[in-house]
């Protein structure tokens, strides 16, 4: 079917270029074609892609969450602070930190639709409370030794045929089946997608604008709390300036994935994929070695770029063609 | 749809006294209006009538001040889009109020989504989409995004989520009014199937040949007051015509005496042979000579103000030529336009006329500094010499020439706009409305400076809603409806009551409108 061609096209280029890179770095390195490069690829970009999962949901909205770096950084230091200051066990440490992280996100959504305020600004502003909000608790660096986080570390899912997927690869992988049925399964989702094509007409078919604005900012502020879980799984420490800048490589992330920044078109699995593709640039830079880590920015501000047009190119495409005849 | 349990002869819908004012204005003053089971009811009425106030009341958008609205004999009083659904009122608007961006089953059944272990069962949307579009003649593919399709098919997918949201009371807002004629067929064919099933439909149109081929009864509403309503087997297309307009014929059929219909033998300042454009305003005819005033009449949405803007470039014709002093000319733009000496004061001066926060004296440079170009200034001198003699000729009230436009009353902003275009001497001066919403005395002192100016050898196009006006001043007058240009009167055919016979005049409307 064409109409189901058209409508997948973005996604479908998304995963040809992974899937043309990884042909291209297995050609080049005989040792990259392996499992182990795979699992690493997922733990690696864990954090990530959980974020990404929320960043998809509010810009289908027609939002945009700037805060989701900060908001990683703070559950780090948070985190840190509850174990090793405060003699916490790591689980009701958790537990606090995604209920903090998603009240926090809650609030802006709330800010967002009783004041009518552009989430952008209001975003920036959770951005920096935030981050300074992070630093109010330490400004150093607070290694995380808890026993646990060593268990935590360890513990993986292992296939027979070689592949290893660590505890924060399986929780990035859970989040983001969950948020496929999420996005097409219930009325949650249906309503984000009505929300990102136009909100007047949302409003007027009915979708409770206001409480599907507070639950998406909600839902990608838990989910940035989630990702500073395993952050600070992944690094053992807290730290208030880590993840600067990942509110960014989740944007590029979901945009790479087919996802229009102005709402109501897009697909979970996409972001997912797009995630997959930076991490995929960076491994490739890994594993040649000599080139300066920056080319990983080159190339994907090129590649973003790249996506960018060919969306552009294809709504023209699509706008010029004709309406269909109304009786068939 | 569930089958009424109220007998038939109780009215579906009955308002009574229906109030509703906004900031001290009346836009509805006690007007009743029943719909009954199975009948499509025109709802009908110039600009400023109170059909959309009328329309947001019954849909919750407003609250009434006064009056009571029945639904089957029980008092309703929605307070929103969702509780008015509730209460089986559902609206189709002009603009498609769905979303492009959803699959059509998505947007039948956005909000109440068929469900299966907590989760929303899509074979089954699937299915029961197609089933509902199916009594409509559609069968296209509903996991299709609604924007691929055509605004009729659009339309058609948001009656049939009203209808079956369980809607007794269907009202269409001017649904017609971006179709074409094969589209509105099957729209008209949707509705009759509708009206055999029981459903109430208001209908907002302003072509009167839809409202005859389609409607059983007609209400019209005059300046948020009822005019009366009609079967429309029993009320002639003339009566029609001068309810909505409001004219008592009787009296309004004094004709003045403005001598025979000479035939004006000075070669013409601008001619439009075969000029249209599609969707817009079927090809006319219209010749504008120096010092004459050419009459627009017409009922709204009749094509009045389509064909200025054309004639001013506003917007491209795509078929017939122009001819300016007997060479042929291009219109691409306002700028064409104003080289040719065009002027033109559009209809909403709060949108496309005057720039508030400027000056007076700023707001009647505007033009003639945009036709020397900018990097001409005109010298502060000169610009105070003609704001000064404009505010002077024209008696604009202010109390100096630099004061923000904004803070004068709405008949000083017209004569403002107006002294802009003078301001370039223009030969052609398009006037839109020229006294909409301008106080009594405001009013006549315009209609006397439109007669003073085509004295001086200026010519004047002027679109207009008030008959008398029309006949005080024009010695041509062109009648359109439904987009077209219907009759031309001369001289002395001028008369109210023969602008109101052309524009009821019953000539089918064969052509298919593109």
């Amino acid at each position: 079917m064409t109409g189901a061609l058209q409508r997948f096209l973005p996604l479908i280029v998304t995963t040809a270029v992974l899937v043309v890179g990884f042909l291209i770095c297995a050609a080049q390195f005989p040792n990259f074609a392996s499992w182990r490069v795979v699992g690493n690829l997922l733990t690696d970009n864990a954090f990530l892609g959980i974020t990404a999962v929320g960043m998809t949901f509010v810009i289908l909205s027609g939002g945009i969450d700037l805060s989701v770096g900060a908001v990683i950084g703070f559950t780090t230091v948070l985190l840190a602070v509850l174990i090793e200051h405060g003699g916490w066990h790591p689980v009701p440490a958790f537990a606090v930190a995604l209920v903090v992280a998603g009240a926090f996100g809650a609030a802006m959504g709330g800010v967002i639709h009783v004041f009518r305020m552009p989430p952008f600004i209001v975003t920036l502003a959770g951005m920096f409370i935030a981050r300074g909000l992070g630093f109010v608790l330490t400004t150093d660096s607070i290694p995380i030794n808890h026993p646990l986080y060593g268990e935590l570390n360890d513990m993986a899912l292992r296939f027979d045929f070689g592949l290893k997927l660590s505890l924060p690869a399986l929780l990035m992988l859970g989040v983001v089946l969950a948020a496929v049925v999420l996005a097409h399964w219930t009325r949650f989702g249906a309503n984000l997608y009505a929300l990102g094509g136009n909100r007047q007409s949302a409003e007027l078919m009915g979708v409770p604008v206001g409480r599907t604005t507070v639950a998406v900012y909600g839902l990608s502020g838990l989910l940035a709390g989630l990702a500073g879980i395993v952050f600070s799984l992944y690094t053992g420490a807290g730290y208030s300036l880590a993840a600067t800048g990942v509110e960014l490589d989740t944007i590029t992330a979901v945009v790479i994935g087919g996802t229009q920044l102005t709402g109501g078109y897009g697909y979970v699995v996409g972001t997912f994929v797009g995630v997959l593709i930076q991490g995929l640039i960076q491994t490739y830079i890994t594993f040649d070695g000599t080139l300066s880590s920056w080319w990983t920015k080159i190339a994907i501000g090129v590649l973003l770029f790249v996506f960018i047009l060919l969306q552009k190119g294809l709504l023209t495409v699509w706008a010029g063609r004709g309406g269909e005849p109304a009786e068939a | 749809m569930t089958a009424s349990t109220t007998p038939p002869s109780a009215p579906l819908l009955a308002i009574r006294g229906l109030s509703k004012a906004f900031l001290g204005v009346q836009a509805l003053d006690g007007v009743d209006f029943t719909l009954r089971h199975g009948e499509i009811h025109a709802l009908l009425g110039e600009n400023g009538a109170g059909k959309s106030t009328l329309i947001k009341t019954l849909t919750g958008v407003y609250q009434r001040d006064g009056g009571t609205v029945a639904l089957e004999g029980r008092e309703i009083a929605p307070r929103g889009v969702e509780e008015a659904q509730r209460l089986h009122i559902g609206t189709v608007y002009q603009e498609v109020n769905l979303l492009p961006n959803l699959s059509v089953a998505e947007n039948l059944f956005l909000g109440r989504q068929p469900m299966r272990w907590g989760l929303v069962d899509r074979g089954a949307m699937r299915r029961r989409a197609r089933a509902i579009l199916m009594p409509y003649g559609l069968s296209i593919d509903v996991t299709a995004p609604l924007g691929r399709f055509s605004v009729a098919t659009q339309q058609i997918v948001a009656i049939a989520r009203a209808v079956d949201m369980s809607a007794k009371v269907l009202i269409l807002d001017e649904p017609t009014a971006s179709l074409d004629a094969q589209e509105v067929a099957v729209l008209f064919k949707v509705m009759r199937t509708l009206r055999s099933r029981g459903i109430g439909i208001v209908f907002v149109t302003h072509f009167l040949d839809q409202v005859y081929e389609v409607c059983d009864s007609i209400t019209v509403l005059r300046n948020g007051r009822l005019v009366g309503e009609r079967r429309t087997d029993e009320l002639p297309r003339f009566d029609l015509v001068a309810m909505m307009l409001g004219r008592e014929l009787e009296a309004a059929a004094h004709r003045i005496d403005i001598g025979p219909a000479e035939v004006d033998s000075r070669p013409p300042l601008a001619s439009f042979k075969g000029f249209g454009k599609s969707r817009s305003v079927a090809p006319f005819d219209l010749e504008i000579r120096p010092g004459e005033v050419v009459a627009l009449a017409g009922l709204l949405g009749s094509g009045r103000t389509e064909t200025v803007r054309l004639v001013f470039g506003m917007d491209r014709a795509d078929q017939g030529e122009a001819t300016v002093d007997g060479r042929p000319v291009r219109l691409k733009g306002p700028r064409d336009a104003v080289r040719l000496g065009f002027g033109f004061c559009p209809e909403d001066r709060k949108k496309e006329g005057i720039v508030g926060e400027l000056s007076v004296r700023e707001n009647i440079i505007l033009a003639l500094q945009a036709r020397q170009g900018w990097l001409k200034p005109i010298p502060r001198r000169r610009q105070e010499e003609i704001a000064d003699r404009f505010i002077r000729l024209l008696d604009i009230r202010t109390p100096d020439a630099e004061r923000p436009i904004q803070l004068l009353s709405g008949g000083n902003q017209q004569k403002a706009l107006l002294a802009r275009w003078l301001a370039t001497e223009p030969r052609l001066l398009i006037l839109d409305e020229p006294t909409r919403g301008i106080d009594v005395g405001a009013h006549a002192e315009i209609i006397r400076l439109i007669e003073r100016l085509c004295a001086d050898g200026m010519a004047l196009l002027v679109v207009s809603s008030e008959l008398e006006e029309i006949v005080a001043y024009s010695r041509r007058v062109v009648v359109l409806r439904d987009r077209r240009h219907v009759a031309e009167l001369r001289g002395g055919e001028v008369s109210v009551e023969r602008i109101v016979a052309a524009i009821a005049s019953e000539t089918p409307n064969t052509e298919v409108r593109q």
